[in-house]
């Protein structure tokens, strides 16, 4: 490398490690496109109140303007009792994000310490703790899901307990494999060697440096928590009516697909945009948070 | 010289599929304070090994290390992590051995904090500063990752992680193999005047014999996991009496077109060092081997003064008496 390449990286003051993140997620676009949907998504959830009453607008029934298309006083038009979709979207999107993120906050932390644990000790811990996830892995997650939610019965906490359990496997298999791979590099001898605990050197050396598929699974997750909750409330476990929820909506909607596009369109619409956002942003976090590839 | 370092028969024996294997067989060797021992041998042959043993970073399987008059080949992790503060390593690989995700100064600050040698926050700062000067590395590359320096860059980022606890001993394994020869000779001068400096004993692992002529005052060879020849340096250059360091010396090319010399060219394969059998681990391939170097183990002896060898014949070979 050149002496001025280096002079050009090191010319800036001192900044923390997440400010040189933030600087190269926003040099790609497409993440912070992704980051723009999802930061309204949050915003028009964080404000719902201010926006459509949630009493009056997004759960009380007016049959006198039913299945009506988008116009001035309801942009995305109404749903077959006459609720404002747009107002039912809006607040779905509250539980939808708050379910997705917490379900796979949940997910990442067992998983995860599962598969660091398995991938850091070996051997038997090993042994135990993934052939337990392969026998999670067999059942089919949605399913495990519904049998979850069925036996605590349905609630909002449950579905994201649900959803949450289900999906550990996945991410203690990513962590173990990039732990594996980490372990055996030499500045984790190096740690060693100059005396860092087990603690120390999971923290700071192996963790930061398998952060990148975890980010991504993490927020594909996101996604898929959230398409497990509209599968869910789809078939009646999630959140229960007349709750506003993406995929109830979408439920309550399929029966009127022909007359009213729009009363299905618009949640299926707002689901795909979050997954869509979300998958940007990860794809963008990764190669941020990867300083090799600073360009 | 009071021996900074004595290592008496130590074994480590590897576990594989295969049987065990004899990684580091019986070897035995003092260090000086403030001297270097270079360490030298083919590639497999364990030299790695034996520096990981002394520096706990592998389990020794037999024998003892014993440092400044400590025994300290089972003491306990805790008690060796203390250790670390006086026992350091310079690694072979400067690309591996550095944690991309930090950046120059957080790797050489980790040790610090690791073992809390200065609590204030300034003064560490001004310890990582100074130490990076030292090792020659200027300080606007405090925030820079590792990924962004040289190969030369990254080795001096080795070192000064290495010197940051005020070691005296420091195991270099092959600190200048991965670098440009241009670069080697900065990073091993350097090294030579950190050593005068702080006065470090230096245990130099290289497979590289002009790198140890240059560096060492004493030399240990090592051939599949054992000790072969162990001098002064300057006495194993001039007068190697051990078949393979002989092939291994006649191997240095000289840049000379009137130089003539007599290459020794050895033949055949490495014995595996899984479940060896007994005799001499370099009969197969040695010129002057007889019936009985391959079911008598030799014994390491003094054949002439400070100058041991493990050979048969070692006598008749050289004809000495």
């Amino acid at each position: 490398m050149s002496d001025k390449a280096v002079q050009k990286n090191t010319s800036k003051k001192k900044k923390g490690q997440w400010s040189e993140v933030w600087r190269r997620l926003r040099r790609n676009k497409m993440a912070m496109l992704g980051l723009t949907i999802i930061s309204i998504f949050i915003l028009l959830a964080l404000f719902a109140d201010v926006i459509a009453d949630y009493d009056e607008v997004a759960i009380k029934m007016n049959t006198s303007i039913r299945l009506q298309g988008p116009s001035k006083d309801h942009i995305l038009g109404t749903d077959e009792l006459g609720r404002d979709i747009f107002a039912r979207i809006i607040h779905g999107a509250r539980v939808s994000l708050q379910v997705g993120i917490i379900a796979v906050g949940i997910a990442i932390i067992i998983g995860g310490t599962l598969g660091a644990i398995a991938g850091f000790y070996g051997g038997k811990f090993d042994n135990i703790i993934m052939r337990a996830m392969d026998i999670f892995l067999a059942i089919p997650s949605i399913l495990l899901a519904i049998a979850i939610v069925s036996a605590l019965g349905t609630s909002m906490l449950n579905l994201m307990i649900a959803v949450g359990i289900s999906s550990i496997p996945s991410y203690a298999r990513i962590v173990r494999a990039s732990v594996l791979s980490i372990k055996d590099q030499e500045y984790i001898e190096a740690a060693r060697a100059i005396g860092a605990k087990d603690t120390r050197i999971i923290l700071k050396h192996i963790i930061p440096n398998s952060l990148a598929p975890i980010i991504v699974q993490g927020t594909l997750g996101v996604a898929s928590a959230i398409l497990s909750t509209a599968g869910l409330s789809f078939i009646g476990l999630g959140i229960q009516k007349p709750a506003p929820e993406w995929g109830a909506m979408l439920s309550s909607g399929k029966d009127f697909i022909r007359q009213s596009w729009h009363v299905t369109t618009f949640p299926g619409i707002a689901i795909m945009l979050t997954i869509l956002s979300l998958n940007l942003l990860g794809d963008g976090l990764r190669d941020a948070l990867d300083p090799r590839l600073k360009q | 010289m009071e021996p900074i370092l004595q290592v008496k028969d130590l074994k480590k024996y590897f576990n594989t599929p295969k049987g065990l294997l004899h990684a580091v067989d019986g070897v035995t060797f003092n260090i000086d304070k403030g001297e270097t021992l270079g360490v030298v041998g083919e590639s497999g042959c364990g030299k790695s090994t034996l520096g990981r043993v002394i520096l706990h970073l592998l389990e020794s399987t037999d024998g003892q290390i014993i440092y400044e008059g400590e025994d300290i080949t089972k003491i306990n992790k805790d008690k060796f992590r203390e250790l670390r503060n006086e026992m350091q390593i310079i690694f072979q690989d400067p690309f591996s051995s550095l944690n991309p995700r930090m950046t120059v100064s957080e790797i050489i600050r980790e040790p610090i904090i690791i073992h809390k040698t200065i609590k204030d926050k300034k003064e560490i700062e001004k310890k990582v500063s100074s130490l990076m000067d030292t090792v020659g590395l200027a300080e606007r590359l405090a925030n820079t990752y590792p990924h962004e320096l040289d190969g030369g860059r990254r080795q001096r980022i080795g070192i000064a992680r290495a010197l940051a606890l005020n070691p005296s001993f420091i195991v270099c394994d092959e600190p200048v193999s991965a670098l440009d020869v241009s670069i080697q000779a900065q990073v091993l001068n350097l090294m030579q005047d950190l050593q005068k400096e702080l006065n470090l004993t230096y245990m130099f692992i290289t497979h590289d014999l002009s790198v140890v002529k240059h560096i060492s005052n004493d030399i240990l060879v090592m051939y599949l996991g054992q000790l072969v020849e162990k001098s002064d340096a300057k006495d194993l250059f001039k007068n190697p009496l051990h078949p393979y360091t002989k092939a291994l010396l006649s191997a240095i090319p000289v840049p000379s077109l009137k130089h003539k010399r007599e290459r020794v060219l050895l033949k055949g394969e490495l014995t595996s060092p899984i479940n060896p059998k007994p005799g001499c681990r370099f009969a197969q391939r040695c010129v002057y081997a007889k019936e009985n170097c391959h079911h008598d183990n030799p014994v390491i002896e003094e054949v002439l003064p400070g100058h041991f060898v493990s050979c048969h014949y070692v006598r008749e070979i050289n004809n000495l008496k």
